[in-house]
């Protein structure tokens, strides 16, 4: 079993905010997290199986890269999670929230099993890691 | 599975060598690092921990909590120091393996008393060369 990771990288903004909640209790609850702030997110999408014997690929990186164009590019590069998409009204983007979000997307995008784990960077310092499979 | 990690440093002198043995075997086992004057490094250290998301705030943990928790712990009694003088490596050599088991330990007896996470995974990086990984990522 062979590991094979693509990375890409996209520049969003956001807000911890929860439409059923006060301004206050946003605040209260989220703190600097609830005014409007970005992130160039750089995102390592790992698929892992054996290579085919004729193409030596695990998966054509050409379709893996048309896979993370449709499914998280156009949804999220200069996008703003709060205003551009339905994920987040009634939970916060944490880095949690919105990186389990993209292991869904892609594991439903990709054939069932290849999609082995994805690292979600919200900045050099911070990551979180989603290691399927997830329900 | 999901984990949270956050990456920090703490810069350190340590010496490699074994007091047991005379100054001709430690440089034989441990080249330059053993030079008695000391050398150091800017450790980077990457501490990954899992748990429940918690509904409130959607977090494994408060990315500020952890944050004190290192500064409280492992920068708190390593930064800025000769490493061969502070425990546990008044008697154990402080290689990359041994700083990273220490930082192991300590890093799990702390997240589990003071937050609802679990130490997964550190990673000690000593030099853009060689780092060490312990856990499960």
């Amino acid at each position: 079993m062979l590991r094979v990771t693509r990375t890409i990288h996209f520049s969003t903004s956001l807000r911890y905010w929860l439409d059923d909640l006060t301004e206050e209790e946003n605040r209260k609850r989220f703190g600097r997290e609830a005014d409007k702030h970005g992130h160039n997110y750089r995102l390592d999408i790992t698929v892992a199986g054996e290579p085919d014997p004729q193409t030596g690929m695990v998966i054509n990186l050409v379709e893996l890269k048309q896979v993370a164009e449709r499914e998280i590019m156009s949804r999220f590069d200069h996008k703003d999670l709060n205003g551009d998409t339905d994920y987040f009204v009634s939970i916060p983007p944490t880095p949690e929230h919105f990186a389990t979000l993209i292991f869904r997307l892609l594991q439903d995008a990709l054939p069932e099993g290849l999609l082995d784990r994805i690292r979600l960077h919200a900045s050099h310092d911070l990551y979180v890691d989603v290691i399927g499979p997830v329900e | 599975m999901i984990y949270l990690t956050r990456r920090y440093h703490f810069p350190a002198a340590h010496i490699l060598s074994d007091p047991s043995l005379d100054p001709e075997e430690n440089q034989r086992i441990f080249g330059k690092c053993a030079n008695p004057e000391g050398h150091g490094h800017d450790y980077e250290v990457a501490v990954s921990v899992t748990g429940p998301i918690e509904p409130e705030t959607g977090q494994i943990i408060e990315p500020g909590l952890l944050d004190e928790i290192f500064a409280d712990t492992v920068a708190a009694r390593f930064a800025h120091r000769m490493l061969n003088e502070v425990e546990p490596f008044v008697d154990q050599v402080p290689t990359a393996e041994n700083i990273s088991r220490a930082c192991h330990e300590i890093l799990e007896e702390a997240v589990a008393q003071r937050s609802t996470a679990r130490l997964a995974h550190v990673q000690v990086v000593e030099t853009e060369k060689n780092f060490v990984d312990q856990g499960e990522l």
